[in-house]
Order: structure tokens, then C-alpha cells, then sequence
């Protein structure tokens, strides 16, 4: 299929003897967005890092715009973005202009330089709310502005697939807010997106697609508008999802 | 002409003195950001047991101080895997072997003990054209890596996860940071002496991030700090006849304080 983005097959995940994912299967298309509900543990983050290739699975298939995932090599289609706000160094000495371009320089390759910066540059700050931030530190930003800061690096190298683990926490009300509103403005925007966030009601509101793991690993793939309100409130209160005949 | 350049070994180790205030904080810069600070230290040491190997085979001791730093850095990168979140465990176990190497190797050193002593603590008088043309190389090397690098040393500082899944091969950025450090130590064991050597891949880059507003400028300020704190410590040296390491390295303490004390107000 042209616009099939991601298929998982049949996934298995093993961490020592713990099995974490079990026989996970689902497709995305291009436009998609899929949240993934779970409790902690679940399996979730673990979903998020075979993709990117941080971990390797132990069983299974997965296809990303079309090749084999071990073969696949065109990172510019793929942008991440994790709980950067909680954990990242606040003294190091860099701007948002140094942390968001450095996603542009490297995937040029070493000593390919130039084009226009600028205007990438500019053009993903305004899509984030972050313009007129370039030269601050990026340290000295709310957790809020900083996290909108990795969304900008992650849409500078223009990926069709955003990655997203837990984007909102340690961030204020106001920011989940405005960091939501980007991202389902980047998903209208043709953007497909993966997305784990604690808070699960809000997931549910702006997926399309759900992947909801309950106990023993084994995530359920589905439609969200294929829910009954019921399911919708079974999720919320963390039970699995009963499909009615 | 002032008196100072006038004579031969002054000219030489002005310009050694030069290319260290260069090479120390371009390679320190993502070593103090990285936290790894310390591996300056371990390279260090390991080096002054390759100058002893020199002058206990006979070979020119900066050679020695090369290959052992170089040994060194992959010994401490191949260890640090093995230790996992305590991978400052290989740091010290390399600075141990290289103390404890240096201490074997100095009891077989035959009429150089002086010159051992010089590689300490720095020396101006023993600058031979072998040391002038070989430190002036491998400054070349470190400047032009550094340079080239730029984007990817800071994109490996900042966030080598968000680097490696960028496309960035994070395994050979590193590799090349440490490859820099040995370089760079070694080359700079002459003048400022090997066990001073780490704090100037230290202070300078610290002096700088107290002041500086952006990776760039901590880059371009540590190498401003280090000239100043180099060629005015060698200057000072020669006219108070004083260790010229020493003088360097408490010029750059005291420039330090300074600093954190001016720009106090302005972090807070």
C-alpha cells in the first residue's frame, strides 16, 4: 500500500526473562495518529524504542515506509521527541537556535553546510509558538517552552513520522495545552504521529488509531471511532476493551 | 625587540604555548559538557608513562606520550562499556595503571630523571625542532578535526541519543573526542607538564561557560581565556623565573575566580 507508513508484525519483546510485548500487530497509514494506553510498564516506551531501533525485539516483523526495519536507513523520515523537559541538562550552554539546527546539520553529514537555515529555522519556531526565541538559552525556558523546543527540532528535518513519549510531563496545564494543539496541527498537517502520554483521556480525544496494552504485553489495536462510549470509559478506568459482537 | 623574543627557546615555546591555548578548550569544550572531565587527568598520567618508556627506550618521549595517551582513551572507552552506569570506574583503573607504569618505568631511566622531571611540572629550555614541528602537527590535527566537527561535537554533547537516532555515528563522534584528548595532552606535556595539563582542557571552558550565551561563544571564549592564560603565564615565567606550567595553570585559577565573582550576579 503507497500510503502504509508502519506495519508491526507479530511482535515479541523479552527483557531477561520478562516477557514485555507479545504478539503485537497493527498498520499505520500515512496521517494516522496512534496513541498508546497502558499502565506503567506496559510496554509502551519499549513500542516507541524498537522503532527507533534503540532496542532490538526479539520476535516479529516491523516495515517502515516500506523496507525491513533493520534495513532502514532514511532517519530524516523520523522525528522524536521524549521527556526531554524532565530530564535534560538545564546549565548546558547552548540556544534554541544551536538545539534545533543541529538535527539540520547532522543529517547532511559531516562538513555539508548551508542552504536555507534560516528560514527552517524560523518556519518551525512560529509552528511550535517559540519565533523570537532563537538566541536564548535554552536552559533558561520554562519546561513547557523547552519541550516546544524539541518538537521544532524534531519538524526541522520535515519527518512523516512523529515519534512522542510522554511529551507533556513535568509540564504546566497551559503548555499541555498549546504542546496538544501542535500536535494535532502537525497531524492535520499530513504528519503521521505515535504518541504515549499519561494522560490517557486526552490521548483518547485526539487519536484516531489506539493501541491499548493491558496485562501479559499483548497490545489491542483500535479504531477509535469504532468505540462505544462504554470502551471509551473502560479505557479510562484502565480495563481492557470488550468488543461487543 | 623585547628581550624575551630574543632568544630562540622563548620564541619556540610562545608558539607551542599558542597552539595549546588553541587545542586544549576545542577538544575540552565537549569533554567539561560531556562531564568527562577527569579523562583529561587519566590521559594525562598515562602519557607521562609513555614519556618514561621514551627515555627509558630512547625514543622521543612526546611520541611515547602519543601512543600511550591514545591507549589510554581506547582503554577507557573499551572499559567504560564494561562498567555500564559506573563507567567513571575505568577513568581511574587507566590513571592507576599509568601512575603505577610511570613509577615502574622511572627506576630504569638512566641520566634523565631531570628530564622526567620536566615533562611534570613543564619545561621551557628542552624545546627541540623534533618537539616544535611534531606539537605544531598535531595541533593542526586537532584544530581541523574540531573544526570540521563542530555540528557533530556539539550534537553529541548536548543529546547523543537525540544524535544517534538523527544519523549521527555517535561510537566514531566519541571516539574522536578521545582520540583529540591524547593528542592533545601529549602535546602539550612539554610546556605545561603532564600533570597540569587537564586543568587547562578545564579552566579555560569553565571560565567561559560563566560568561558565554551559547555553545558558540563558550567555543570561541575558552580559546580567547586560554591564550591570555598561556602566553601571559609563559611571559610572567620567564621574568619571575618560575615554573612556566605552574604559572599558567594558577593564572587561569585566579582568572577563574574572577570571573565566577564578576558574573555572580548576573546568574543568580
Amino acid at each position: 500500500m503507497d500510503n502504509e507508513i508502519l506495519k508491526v508484525e507479530n511482535l515479541y519483546f523479552d527483557y531477561s526473562d520478562t516477557s514485555v510485548l507479545r504478539d503485537v500487530n497493527f498498520t499505520l497509514s500515512k496521517g494516522d495518529f496512534l496513541g498508546i494506553i497502558g499502565a506503567n510498564g506496559a510496554g509502551k516506551s519499549t513500542l516507541i524504542k524498537i522503532i527507533l531501533k534503540i532496542l532490538p525485539y526479539s520476535k516479529g516483523k516491523i516495515t517502515l515506509f516500506g523496507e525491513d526495519l533493520s534495513c532502514f536507513r532514511d532517519n530524516c523520515k523520523i522525528g522524536y521527541v521524549s521527556q526531554k523537559a524532565n530530564s535534560f541538562n538545564s546549565d548546558f550552554p547552548a540556544t534554541v537556535k544551536e538545539v534545533v539546527t543541529a538535527n539540520l546539520y547532522s543529517r547532511r553529514g559531516f562538513l555539508k553546510r548551508g542552504g536555507n537555515d534560516k528560514k527552517k529555522l524560523h518556519d518551525v519556531l512560529e509552528k511550535v509558538g517559540m519565533s523570537g526565541y532563537e538566541n536564548k538559552l535554552i536552559g533558561r525556558l520554562s519546561g513547557g517552552q523547552q519541550q516546544r523546543v524539541f518538537i521544532a527540532r524534531a519538524l526541522i528535518s520535515d519527518p512523516e513520522l512523529l515519534l512522542m513519549d510522554e511529551p507533556t510531563v513535568g509540564v504546566d496545564a497551559k503548555s499541555v495545552r498549546q504542546i496538544m494543539d501542535i500536535i494535532t496541527e502537525l497531524n492535520r498537517q499530513g504528519i503521521t504521529i505515535i504518541m504515549t502520554n499519561h494522560d490517557t483521556p486526552e490521548l483518547v480525544r485526539v487519536s484516531d488509531k489506539l493501541l491499548i496494552f493491558c496485562e501479559h504485553g499483548n497490545g489491542e489495536f483500535v479504531e477509535r471511532s469504532n468505540l462505544t462510549m462504554q470502551q471509551i470509559n473502560e479505557i479510562f478506568a484502565g480495563k481492557r476493551v470488550h468488543h461487543h459482537a | 625587540m623585547p628581550e624575551i623574543f630574543q632568544y630562540d627557546f622563548m620564541r619556540r615555546a610562545l608558539i607551542i604555548a599558542a597552539v595549546i591555548g588553541i587545542i586544549a578548550p576545542c577538544i575540552g569544550t565537549p569533554i567539561v559538557l560531556k562531564r568527562l572531565s577527569a579523562i583529561g587527568d587519566a590521559t594525562s598520567h598515562s602519557a607521562l608513562a609513555g614519556i618514561a618508556a621514551g627515555l627509558v627506550f630512547g625514543v622521543n618521549p612526546i611520541i611515547g606520550a602519543v601512543v600511550f595517551a591514545v591507549l589510554a582513551v581506547m582503554g577507557i572507552e573499551l572499559m567504560r562499556k564494561a562498567f555500564g552506569k559506573y563507567s567513571e570506574i575505568a577513568t581511574v583503573v587507566v590513571m592507576s595503571a599509568g601512575i603505577g607504569l610511570t613509577a615502574v618505568l622511572s627506576g630504569f631511566i638512566v641520566n634523565g630523571s631531570s628530564n622526567l622531571n620536566s615533562f611534570l611540572f613543564g619545561s621551557i629550555v628542552a624545546i627541540s625542532d623534533f618537539d616544535l614541528y611534531f606539537t605544531l602537527a598535531l595541533g593542526a590535527v586537532v584544530i581541523i578535526v574540531s573544526l570540521a566537527l563542530y555540528k557533530e561535537l556539539f550534537f553529541v554533547t548536548f543529546d547523543e541519543e537525540a544524535a544517534k537516532l538523527a544519523g549521527v555515528n555517535t561510537g566514531m563522534v566519541n571516539l574522536v573526542i578521545m582520540l583529540l584528548t591524547a593528542v592533545t595532552v601529549a602535546a602539550a606535556s612539554r610546556i605545561v607538564g603532564a600533570l597540569m595539563i587537564s586543568s587547562l582542557l578545564v579552566i579555560p571552558v569553565a571560565a567561559a561557560m560563566m560568561c558565554a550565551g551559547s555553545y558558540k561563544q563558550v567555543s570561541i571564549l575558552s580559546v580567547a581565556f586560554a591564550e591570555i592564560f598561556t602566553i601571559s603565564g609563559l611571559i610572567i615565567s620567564y621574568y619571575l623565573d618560575l615554573r612556566p606550567g605552574g604559572t599558567i595553570v594558577l593564572l587561569g585559577v585566579l582568572f577563574l575566580i574572577i570571573v565566577t565573582l564578576l558574573t555572580r550576579r548576573r546568574r543568580i
